[in-house]
């Protein structure tokens, strides 16, 4: 019994960061984050790749992504381009990926410390991820959340036929991130897993403190609940949608990256780890931090306890659960009129 | 919707389409998965482009109707021709149990709880040992007709198009009908739609049903087409091509939903065919430059292709003009009815620790303009959304000549003859200035979602364009009334909500600001307008911040200053009141 709640903590944990990563990308872009997954699978594949000696693809993935920001930077800029706007972009989308890329050539080669190929994926991830949403989403930034829904849809197919490029259709494993272990009667406990409810609480708490407290993330918020009026006071929306974008496309990489010496993952697993963490989410509102974490635990223990008992049925029982969760959101939430673009 | 020729002139060369010499098999076989994705497509145009309700779930349904005729026809050996009612049935009563769930999930929770049921579904498919478990259930029987077998894509291309271009002209039926009127008033919000009697998670649930049936009717096809089932194509991946399909096509538009099933059921074909050759190598280097080519389209054409190559064409003229002879019944009044017609009494409305209306009694009498008058904030509105059900009162009782209406929904409210317009106006912009009117005809209309599909509603239709067209001529907006609501000025805007108000045949009017945003000609004919309503026998009661067009116009004025009454009286005695020139002028004068 004690086992299934422990297993079911620590798979409830991952889901509660891509959950709350989920969040913050639908407040304030009003992007559903499907390649959400995908950010989970390129972390944990390019630390596995580069614990394992070789060179990933996504590092050079970074590189040509940064080349069309650059692109998409210029063509926007095209009627008042001045030297500082051409640098700067240069720096941020190829400068940037390219030294990434010759530290990563360097380091694969001779297979990097982990502490080294962990701070490796999540630079490169991160990039992907900010290029990312340079490319595909701030040119849509404008349209419905359908839209942008489908978008993400194009963009999640995308990095998935590349991920499958890059590492191939066979799993990967990494090593631990922490090794060891000891055991509390029961139970025993891995570094691993301990370093899984480490990272996951120390985000929560981060998030929290950066939205309650800083003015970036104050910013943030303000863009999540209104845009226009965050703009007429200042705040660079496109600036918000990078942020967020770079946020979930860290926390993607680093529960890749805490999952991937736990469980084998293939290049299409991000998919349903993504969508769990999307129940998770979607439970919580979309909107609430804290109830995401809650609800994330919940799915975690759910999932652990209908694989042992029912294993045949155990996605449909973790997606069954929404159902009856939403409707009660529905019916709690006040009647309010929606007014849709 | 108004020329049958280009849909006849499709009709003909998709069935010349096969006589076309030289034409590889292969691409009947494209043209046959166009058509079968077409209609999902078109299910979901209707469900969400313009019902405006996002479903990820499409797939299963398609799954339920491929399942129900593959189980009848191989495990029963039912006839195909016996299982199609079957499927439908199965798929549209599955939806009616989904949907009564999910259409009242409100806002983005509808879509996801569409993934929800959609994956759950996908698994359920895959593990049910009925159903065959992941490896489905082979050797269908194909359609046939005497001894002639469906075996080929080509001979069963056929009764694909058949019924994809059916289908179409249902719905485009559908849509161009008094029902179809209400879905397409779902997608800005209930309020205005419930105001004029439509019940919104009825209308909903009738997409919902409608579109789960195209995708039933998609899934028997595809069943016989393949003549074997297997959990892959009803997944949740399938349910997001679906809706991709239909936003790329044009989400609004019904030949969208088939145009985008061709670009990417073509695209997808291209891409997994001549791709490799291109650029060899492992991979799915097709999903990689599809994904980009999805992407890259949205961004050239966010609203779809469809409306886009239609942007090329030239601009139609606009449609008839309603024959204005035809009438619709009007309310029965009688007479002998106590004159009071609105009874607020002690009316109060709390929002937390806001009271929003406090207390506040006042009554409306037969052929009487009341105004209801204050500063911001002093609780107009809310006594309005009080009077028309959208809000329920704290307590306090309204009564609509003599009896009670306290708890009634707006649908109700409506039916005894109140109407209203908004303060923030609640058009369909991309519907005309008369089919919006029209909206406000709903309940003096009678047909059916089936009779509107198959045009036997066109008696009682051209009753509700003409009573609409007569109260569009009656505001003076008859030049504008093929327009577009959405292109016209704000205080034009405002003058379509009072047409669309009169649709009801009201005893009362309720008018929330009418005259704000119009010019001054413009007030004076709205403040001769309104007397000879008056004087035609409705009532009207009016919010308004412009003191001049309501002093010269309101018999009595209602005073609210922070949620109370502060003063009520004729028009004279209010302006010397000290209380109200205080409440506007902060000073006692």
């Amino acid at each position: 019994m004690l086992f299934l709640v422990q297993d079911g903590i620590t798979n409830g944990a991952i889901y509660a960061l891509l959950g709350l990563a989920l969040v913050l990308v639908f407040a304030v872009t009003r992007v559903i984050l499907i390649p959400q997954g995908e950010f989970v699978t390129y972390g944990a594949l390019t630390y596995a790749s580069l614990a394992a000696g070789q060179m990933p693809g996504t590092a050079k993935l970074a590189l040509a992504l940064g080349i069309g920001a650059f692109a998409f930077d210029l063509f926007v800029a095209r009627k008042a381009l001045h030297g500082r706007l051409i640098l700067r972009s240069i720096l941020t989308n190829i400068a940037l990926p390219a030294i990434v890329l010759a530290l990563t050539a360097y380091f694969a080669a001779q297979k990097p410390p982990v502490a080294v190929s962990i701070a490796l994926s999540l630079v490169i991830v991160a990039m992907i991820g900010l290029y990312l949403y340079r490319i595909a989403f701030q040119p849509l930034a404008h349209t419905s959340v359908l839209v942008l829904l489908i978008a993400s849809v194009g963009v999640h197919l995308a990095l998935q036929g590349l991920g499958l490029l890059f590492f191939g259709a066979e799993g990967q494993r990494g090593p631990a991130v922490l090794s060891g272990a000891f055991t509390a009667g029961a139970l025993r406990f891995t570094g691993q897993s301990l370093t899984v409810y480490g990272i996951t609480i120390a985000f929560i708490v981060g998030l929290w403190l950066f939205f309650g407290l800083t003015l970036y993330g104050k910013a943030l918020r303000a863009t999540a609940v209104n845009r226009l009026g965050a703009r007429l006071v200042g705040i660079r929306t496109t600036l918000s949608g990078q942020i967020a974008f770079l946020l979930a496309s860290v926390i993607g990489a680093l529960s890749g990256i805490m999952i991937v010496p736990i469980t084998t993952l293939y290049y299409d697993s991000g998919f349903l780890i993504g969508l769990k963490g999307f129940v998770a989410a979607i439970i919580g509102g979309l909107v609430s931090y804290p109830l995401t974490a809650v609800a994330a635990l919940v799915v975690g223990l759910v999932e652990a306890f209908s694989s042992f008992y029912a294993s045949n049925y155990k996605e449909v029982i973790v997606f069954m659960l929404l159902i009856p969760v939403l409707l009660l959101r529905s019916l709690a939430a006040p009647a309010v009129e929606e007014e849709k673009d | 919707m108004q020329s049958r020729l280009p849909i006849i002139v499709f009709a003909l060369v998709m069935a010349a389409i096969p006589f076309v010499p030289g034409m590889p098999p292969f691409w009947i076989v494209l043209l046959d998965n166009i058509g079968l994705a077409a209609l999902v497509a078109m299910g979901l145009v209707l469900l969400t482009g313009v019902g405006g309700l996002t479903s990820f779930g499409q797939a299963a349904f398609v799954g339920f109707g491929a399942y129900t005729t593959a189980v009848l026809s191989t495990a029963y050996g039912l006839s195909p021709w016996l299982t199609l009612p079957l499927s439908l049935v199965v798929s549209g009563s599955l939806a009616v149990l989904l949907g009564l769930i999910t259409v009242r999930l409100s806002g983005h929770y509808l879509p996801l709880g569409t993934l929800a049921w959609g994956l759950g579904l996908f698994y359920l498919f895959s593990k049910l040992e009925f159903l065959g478990r992941n490896d489905g259930i082979s050797a269908i029987p194909p359609l046939s007709i005497g001894t002639f077998k469906m075996l080929s894509p080509g001979s069963i291309y056929y009764a694909i198009w058949v019924a994809v271009i059916l289908s179409a002209l249902l719905t485009m039926n559908l849509l161009d009908s008094r029902t179809g009127r209400a879905i397409r008033a779902l997608r800005r919000g209930h309020v205005a739609a419930e105001a004029f009697g439509v019940h919104t998670p009825r209308a909903k649930l009738l997409v919902f049903i409608h579109a789960a049936v195209l995708a039933g009717l998609s899934g028997w096809l595809y069943a016989h087409l393949q003549r074997a089932v297997n959990p892959t194509p009803f997944g949740a991946q399938a349910g997001i091509e679906y809706l991709f399909i239909a936003v790329v096509g044009g989400a609004g538009y019904v030949w969208g939903g088939v145009l985008g099933a061709a670009i990417v059921v073509v695209l997808k074909e291209v891409l997994q065919s001549y791709l490799p050759l291109i650029l060899p190598g492992s991979g799915q280097v097709e999903t990689i430059v599809f994904g980009i080519m999805l992407v890259a389209l949205l961004q050239l054409a966010p609203g779809g292709l469809w409306p886009w190559l239609m942007s090329f064409l030239p601009e139609r003229t606009s449609g008839k003009k309603p024959d204005t002879s035809l009438k619709l019944e009007q309310r029965t009044r009688s007479p002998g009815q106590s004159s009071i017609l609105l009874q607020v009494d002690k009316a109060r409305k709390q929002f937390g620790g806001v009271v929003a209306v406090n207390n506040v009694s006042f009554d409306v009498q037969a052929r009487e303009i009341v105004a209801l008058i204050g500063p911001n904030g002093a609780g107009k509105s809310t006594t309005f959304n009080l009077i028309t059900g959208v809000l329920s009162a704290s307590s306090g009782s309204i009564s609509v000549l003599g009896s009670k209406v306290d708890r009634a929904p707006p649908q109700e409210i409506v039916k005894l003859g109140i109407s209203r317009t908004f303060q923030h106006v609640k058009l369909v912009p991309d519907m005309t200035v008369l089919e919006n009117v029209a909206i406000g005809a709903h309940l003096r209309g009678h047909s059916g979602p089936i009779a509107s599909m198959l045009r036997l509603d066109r008696a009682d239709e051209a009753k509700l364009l003409a009573e609409a067209a007569r109260q569009i001529e009656r505001v003076g907006l008859a030049d504008q009334m093929h327009q577009l609501a959405g292109s016209l000025s704000l205080g034009q805007q405002r003058i379509v909500e009072i047409a669309r108000a009169l649709c009801v045949d009201p005893m009362l009017l309720l008018l929330d600001e009418p005259a704000a945003g119009l010019r001054h000609m413009e007030k004076q004919q709205l403040a001769t307008l309104l007397r000879e309503l008056r004087d035609g026998g409705m009532s009207v009661l009016l919010v308004e911040h412009d003191m001049g067009f309501v002093m010269n116009l309101a018999d009595r004025i209602v005073v609210l200053d922070f949620g109370t009454k502060i003063a009520e009286g004729t028009p004279a005695t209010i302006k010397t009141n000290p209380e109200v020139i205080k409440a506007y002028l902060g000073v006692a004068a």
